[in-house]
Order: structure tokens, then sequence, then C-alpha cells
């Protein structure tokens, strides 16, 4: 008699279930994480490029740059340049997880032990994703974007649409609260909004006007008090979210267009989370499936077959490539996280003399899920890879901190993994994962309604790093169509 | 509780919007590229998917990012150390190259160029745009092939007039000896022995016992008559038939061109316009077209595709020798019994004076009885087209070909001098084909 839950390549809806089940019972059990209810959808190649090219939500307004993204996915996926992702869950409650129909029964059951129960203990228990998204909201806050935006098209016409949503797309990046809360969306708020709106624009709505001549533009409309709690007319300067300033206070929006901002602006604070913990959030979810499925190998759950697959692909997954290889493109999240979560366990299990001095708070403290899961609620990466990485895994991976000055003419090691280098390197690459250094500190720093109406914005150089010539122009044109009068941006340092 | 969904079933094309929304976006830059990849393409190859290359301006998300190439420091790490110690210098990549594939994508100059490929009907919506072809004429272009009835095998449901009686036959004949059905000799061969035994008198113990043992015979083989039937439900085969399209019949294409000094660049590019149109045309009704180049100065010669629009050749024109070429090739490979004929002659007007008048007599009598369609285009230049503004006056050949057209229906001739007036010629084209 044999226990394993299954025996063919081919998989279907009840071998699907009962590998669930097991693997469910193992998460909930032996690991005790905390997660959404699973919702798993089976979907076809099609269906998944469709998906990566709406940021992997199961819906989403339409616009030609999701169009460009996949025309450009399926070339390279019909080409053979790329494979398909495996999976693509959602940060949702309950939390959706897409698998490819053209796995083998052995892929389902990694994929199901890493997105459903991995992604979805991150999602569930990170204080990032608890204080700044929120799962039940979203799914109904995108239909509601949806519809928003289609039925603006329909009365706007899509070019002004477009027109607002390209500039909208370009400050994206710009477009989030770092330190502040932001409110959080819902079904009811979002349509009781929606409804304000609607009858506002019906109110300031004249019929007089239309009988002006031509060339003659109907005055602005008397700006009536925006009912939410965080206005109260008195700008707060400096504003670090510009697409939150312009859509309160720009001079020439119309409430629709506002809306819109506000729209590309809430996505904007959704997926921030996500980038600021992409190492952690596929290292736990990597961490994850690896032990459950070691797990059910342990338990004669699966062959030996499919432990050979699983670990086939989940070496290929963790695969880092060094600086000088052909296949380099930056630091694997998958590598750098799993290395640094299966460091923790061996930390906690078998530690050695160095980890002791590392580590005192934990080494040797045996309960590893309990260490794990401490990190996986209360770090970021830049936070988690300044406290967790140890000296062994720096010298597995041979890390080295470059220092590169735009004047000189090479870069300088300025670190490697030796006694005097662990703490540097480890500085240096927590420093990379920093979302806040990553990307350009840019304000608004003044704005003059009463007269010139001019917007100033000051970018402020961390260490002298300039924003890029040309791009940055693009976007002033952007901020300037959505401001409606001169903008400027200047460049401060910040030492 | 989880939910296992099976969405493989839920409609496709999801994004079909956003490519809408894309293609309009890049409309001037794929028209370009749909035109300039065309233009290299072969006659019969519009009307293919195709790839399309396009550069990504107008289509780039901007995004504010810091330039650290410019000026500024930082530090980054990287893993796969192999020599390096504290200290050590490593010469920087040249400007551009940037260190892998994350820095260049991080810091080089815009994104590489961009392809995609276009389905068919996008395709054809994009060339016919200057075209102003009307949405009829495209929709009728992409009406599906004839099909017919073809034999599949046999199956075992179908309506009675379907029936295959041999197999059926064989099926039931096989199945008989395999139940042994006793045959009706078997049946007579009892009944006559039986009636021989009741015939004989007086009966002994023996013949007696004979009797019962026949009749328990006869009965049973007449009840296995009846249980294993002659032809029962399942020995019945139908003839099947699925609908398969047929290639209806041949087509052959003539492509005359003068290709003398004065028929620049422009004309045959406005030529080859006319030809890709015609062979679409051609495609939509024929299963098999060929195409037959033919290009002529003072003599003419049967060329490649290459060669016909790219070669240059100089020399008198004699358009006559068009005529005959094309004559010969027909007669050698092209019988009107098995292809249907189709000429188009793309010329600038310009003849040697006297062959006109054998041009005439040539299709009056040889080549318009052949003929499906002749079409004869005469490419002129803006100004020219003023000057003919009627359709009466012109050059010698356009005045004879105008004595031939008033004799045969299907032989049309048009002037054209821009990509917008190669329409009308079609649309008589197309108008002949609806009745």
């Amino acid at each position: 008699m044999t226990n394993l839950l299954f025996t063919e390549a081919e998989w279907d809806f009840q071998t699907l279930d009962r590998t669930y089940k097991a693997i469910e019972e193992i998460a909930l059990n032996d690991l005790k994480l905390e997660v959404y209810p699973n919702q798993i959808e089976i979907i076809s190649s099609e269906q998944m490029l469709d998906a990566y090219s709406s940021l992997g939500m199961p819906l989403m307004y339409n616009h030609w740059s999701f169009g460009k993204l996949f025309a450009r996915e399926e070339t390279m996926y019909r080409a053979g340049y790329s494979a398909l992702a495996y999976e693509i869950v959602i940060n949702s409650s309950p939390c959706i997880s897409y698998l490819l129909e053209e796995n083998s029964m052995t892929m389902q059951a990694l994929v199901m032990a890493h997105a459903a129960f991995g992604h979805n203990h991150f999602f569930r228990n990170n204080y990032l994703f608890q204080q700044w998204t929120n799962a039940e909201g979203i799914l109904d806050y995108l239909a509601f974007a949806k519809r928003y935006i289609a039925a603006c098209e329909e009365r706007h016409g899509r070019d002004e649409v477009e027109a607002i949503l390209d500039s909208a797309h370009a400050l994206m990046n710009e477009g989030v609260f770092r330190y502040r809360r932001p409110p959080k969306p819902s079904r009811e708020r979002a349509a009781a909004k929606r409804r304000r709106r609607a009858e506002y624009e019906e109110e300031a709505y004249n019929e007089l006007w239309r009988t002006l001549p031509a060339g003659v533009d109907p005055p602005g409309a008397p700006p009536i008090a925006d009912p939410e709690e965080d206005f109260d007319g008195e700008m707060k300067l400096p504003e670090e979210n510009i697409l939150y300033f312009l859509e309160k206070y720009s001079p020439s929006l119309r409430p629709w267009q506002r809306e819109v901002l506000r729209i590309v602006r809430s996505l904007a604070q959704y997926f921030y989370p996500q980038r600021q913990t992409k190492v952690m959030n596929e290292g736990c979810a990597t961490f994850v499936h690896y032990t459950i499925m070691n797990l059910l190998f342990d338990r004669g759950l699966i062959s030996e077959g499919a432990l050979l697959e699983f670990l086939h692909s989940h070496t290929s997954v963790v695969f880092q490539p060094g600086f000088d290889d052909r296949r380099y493109s930056g630091i694997n999240p998958y590598a750098l996280g799993f290395g640094m979560m299966a460091d923790i366990r061996r930390i906690c299990e078998e530690p050695t003399q160095e980890d002791r001095d590392w580590f005192p708070q934990f080494a040797g403290r045996g309960d590893f899920m309990g260490v794990l899961k401490d990190a996986w609620a209360n770090y970021r990466d830049e936070s988690f890879i300044e406290q967790f990485l140890s000296p062994k895994l720096m010298r597995d991976m041979r890390m080295f901190a470059l220092h590169d000055g735009a004047n000189d003419p090479v870069y300088t090691v300025s670190a490697i993994h030796d006694e005097t280098g662990y703490r540097r390197v480890r500085t240096a690459l927590a420093r990379q994962y920093d979302v806040g250094t990553a990307d350009p500190n840019i304000q608004v720093v003044g704005a003059d309604l009463k007269r010139s109406r001019k917007l100033r914005l000051e970018h402020c150089a961390h260490r002298g790093i300039p924003l890029h010539q040309a791009s940055k122009d693009v976007i002033l044109a952007h901020i300037e169509r959505l401001w409606g009068h001169e903008v400027t941006l200047e460049q401060a340092s910040d030492d | 509780m989880t939910y296992f969904i099976d969405r493989r079933l839920n409609p496709k094309g999801k994004s079909l919007g956003n490519r809408q929304r894309f293609l309009r976006r890049a409309r001037a830059q794929i028209r370009e590229a749909v035109q300039k990849s065309l233009k290299d393409a072969s006659v019969a190859d519009i009307g293919k998917e195709r790839k399309i290359k396009i550069s990504s301006k107008g289509t780039t998300e901007p995004r504010f990012r810091l330039d650290p190439q410019s000026a500024g420091e930082r530090d980054f790490v990287l893993p796969g150390n192999k020599e390096f110690m504290p200290g050590d210098e490593i010469k920087k990549p040249p400007a551009g190259a940037g260190q892998g594939g994350k820095q260049a994508s991080d810091s080089g100059e815009g994104e590489d160029d961009f392809e995609f490929t276009l389905s068919q009907d996008e395709i054809l919506d994009i060339f016919f745009e200057d075209l102003e072809l009307p949405n009829l004429v495209r929709t009728t272009l992409k009406e599906t092939p004839v099909k017919t009835w073809k034999r599949a095998g046999l199956t075992t449901a179908g309506s009675p007039t379907q029936i295959n009686l041999l197999r059926t036959m064989r099926n039931s004949f096989g199945r008989r000896l395999a139940l042994k059905r006793p045959r009706p000799e078997d049946i007579e061969r009892l009944e006559a022995e039986l009636a021989a035994l009741q015939a004989e008198e007086p009966r002994d113990e023996e013949t007696k016992n004979r009797i019962l043992a026949l009749r328990d015979a006869l009965d049973k083989a007449i009840a296995k008559r009846r249980w294993v039937a002659f032809i029962d439900p399942i020995d019945v085969r139908f003839n099947s038939f699925v609908e398969q399209p047929v290639p209806t019949s041949q087509a052959v294409m003539f492509c005359l061109m003068d290709v003398s000094g004065s028929m620049g660049e422009r004309e045959k590019d406005l030529a080859k316009r006319f030809y890709m149109l015609l062979h679409l045309f051609l495609k939509r009704r024929y299963e098999k077209v060929d195409v037959v180049f033919i290009r002529h100065t003072h003599d003419a010669q049967e060329v490649d595709e290459q060669e016909f629009f790219y070669s240059r050749q100089s020399g008198g024109t004699i358009v006559s020798t068009a005529l005959d070429k094309m004559l010969e090739v027909q007669k050698e490979r092209y019988n009107t019994a098995d292809w249907n004929i189709y000429a188009a002659q793309a010329s600038d007007g310009y003849t040697q004076s006297g062959d006109a008048r054998r041009c005439v007599e040539m299709l009056n009598e040889d080549i318009m009885p052949l003929c499906q369609y002749y079409a004869y285009i005469e490419i002129l230049d803006e100004r020219e087209m003023e000057v003919f503004a009627s359709e009466d006056s012109g050059a010698e050949l356009w005045r004879a070909y105008r004595t031939v057209a008033e004799q045969w229906a299907n032989f049309a001739t048009k002037r054209i001098s821009k990509p917008a007036d190669i329409f009308p010629v079609f649309r008589e084209l197309f108008k002949k084909a609806e009745a």
C-alpha cells in the first residue's frame, strides 16, 4: 500500500485537492503559518500572458502600455526566449493564486506550497502589507477603477483619458506616501466618493455655458471643499507624494481627472510594499516550498522521482551566477532570500562559534520557524539584510563591494568577504535594497496658487547623484500637463 | 475553505482592448514599418502574419531615474568574487555598455527596438489605410474559401442513406460466423431429415428418440436464428463525410510592366501595390495562384520578382513584345481549360509609334478571348494627370486601349498617379466579382 499523493505527471482536480490538503496540513500544523483563505485558479498560457500584462492583477483598466507589455511578452514567449512563470499570486483576501495548466503535478504541488502558503503567509503577516495595503478591498477597488476609466473614456474620449493616464503613470513612483499611512480604499468609500464627484459635476454644469461663442471657456467652477478628512485647504509642504499633491491642488484638473490620478496613486501605493520586500517575499515563499516538499517526501507522500523533479526546478530558481557570468543580471532575489533563510535555520540548529558571536540572540535556539516568522513579520529587505546576513553566506556567495565615483576612471573594491569587510559589504548590500535611496527623492517645495501659479519641485540628490537629464525633461512636461502652469525642478544636495 | 477554479475556458483575448490602444498609439510608426516591410516582401506575401519592428520612441514610458554615471558616488555589491582584494581597481566598461544586464537597463540610453507580430487583419487594415478601401471590400477579402464534403472513413452513426452496405454486410457475416448462426440450409436439412423419419412407419424406440432429438435441435436452431439477427445494429456502418476546403480552381496572373528608363522608383512602387492588390483578390477566389512576371523594353523577358521590380534596363519601348511573350508562356504552361488567366499591365503610356495598333489587334484577337480580366493601368505624374483630365485625351497607347475597352467588358483601363487612385480600379474588379 502506497501513501503517495500522486504517481503520474498528469494532474486532475482530485489529485490537486488531495495534494493541497496534505500541503495545508504541513503548512498549518508543522510550520504554523497564518494565511488568508486560498483560492486557486487554473489558467492557460495565454491567460498567463494576459495576467502578466496587467501587472499580475486579475482585472485592470485599459491602457496602451499594457498592450505593449503583452505584445513584448508574447513575442518573447513565442520565440522561446522566456518561459512563463509557473504561478502568479495576488495579495488579496481570499488570496488568489494562478497555476499554469501546463505544469506537471509535481510543479503544481511546488507552486501551491510556494504561492498559496509561502507568499500568502508573507502578505498576511508582513507589517508593510498590513499597514499599507488592504487585501480585502483591492479587487473591489480594481473593479471600480476599471469601470471608472471605461466610463471616462466613453464620456471624455480615449485621447483625453490616455493623456492623463500617461502623465500619471510617469509619476507612479513619485505617487506613494513613504512615511505617512495612506487611507484605505474600500468599496463603499470608493462608490460614495464617485457619487459625490458625479454630483459635483452635475452641479457645476451649467447649460448657459453652451451658449458662449466658440473659443470662450466657461469660467472655472468654484471649488467646493473636498469632504475628505485629510484635505484642509492648507497645503502641507514639502510634499513627497507628487501625484497626491497634483490631485489635490492642481489648478487646472477637472474632477474626473483628479479621480484618475487617485486611481493610479492608489495602485502605486498598493505595489509599494512589494517593491520593498522582493528578497524577503520570494525568500519566504521559496523557503516554505522547499521545507514543505522535503517534509512531503520524508513522510512518503511524494516519490523520489517527484522529489528530483522538484529539486531540479528549485535549484534553477535559486541559481546565482557570478558578476562576470554572461547570465548575470543582478542579484537573484530568490537566491539571496532563500540563502539567508536557510542560513537562519542552520544558525538556529547547528551554530558555529562565528554564528554565536554574530547572532547571540538566536544562535542555537532550535526554533527556526519562530525566528523566521518574526523576521517575515517585522522587516523589509533593507533591514532584514542588515540584521540577518551572516558572514558564512557572504563567503558562500563571494560577495564584494565596489565603490563607484562618477569621476573616477575605475571602480575600487572597497570590501570583500573577509573579517574586516563583512560589515561593510552587508551595509552596502542593505543600502542597495533601500527603495528610499534607489528612487530619486523629489518633493514639492512650493506652489504659488495666487499669482504666477508656478510649481516648484526639488530633487534632493543623495551622494551627489543627479537625475537622468533626458527622462527628467520628458516627465517635467507631463507634470506641466497636470499642473497646467509652469513647473521647475531644482537640484539640492542632502549634505 | 479552498476553491479550485478552472479558468481555462474563460474567454481569451482579455487584453485585446489594450492591444488596440497600443496599435493606435504607435500607429504612425507601425504604418511606416508595415509599408517598409511590404516593400521588401514579395507580391504573394501580403495577407500573411508578419513580424514588425518599431523603435520604442513614442511608446516609451518615462520615469524619473538617477544617473550615477554623470556625477556623484555610490557603492554596490556583486556576487562571485574570485580574485579581488580590498583596494583593487577595476577598469570601467566603456560608457553605455553598463555592467551586466541590470545596470545597463538602469542607466542605458533608451530601450531596444521593439518587435512584435501583427495578424493578417491588422496588416490589411494598415496597408489599405491610405488606399481608403471601404470596409465592404475588406470584408469580402477575408471571406472563407469554398468548402466541399469529403469522405472521411466510417462511423457507427448516420442517416440511412449513408449506409455502407459492403462494410455492414462484412461485419454481419463475421458476427454470424462467430456466433454460429444456423444457415437456412441447416434448418432445411434438419426439417428434411425429420420429415423422412416421421414418414417411417412403424417407428421403433430408436427412431422415436431420434425424432425427439431432431425436433429439439430444430427448435434450438430456429430460436438461435431469431436471437442472432441477420443484421444487428452493431454491424451497421455509415459513410462519414467532413467539410473540407477545396481548391476551387487555379489562376495565373500575368504581371506586365514597362521597365524602360521612364518608369522610375515611384512608378514601380505604385505598380507593385496594384499587383499586390490583384494578387490578394485572386487569392480570395482561387486556391492556387501563379504569378508570372514579364518585363519589357523593346524586347520582353520573363523574369523573377526581384528582377522585375528592382533591376533596370534601358532601351526603347515596344509594348507588343510583352503581349507576345505572355501568349507564349500561356501556350506553354497555362492552358485555358485548367487555368483562369488574369493580366495586369502597368506602363507610362509610351510606345513606339504604330505599335499601339498591333497591340490592339493582338488583344482583340488572341488575348482577350483567353482572359478573365485584363487591367491596364497607366502611371502618370500629377502634372500629366491634370493635362489628361478627360478620359478621352491621352497618349497613343491610351487611346488605342480605349477602343479595346469598348469591345470587351472585362478590359479595364485606369490612370493613377498616387496610391489612392489604385482603389477605383479595384472597385470595378470587385463589382464584377459580386455580379
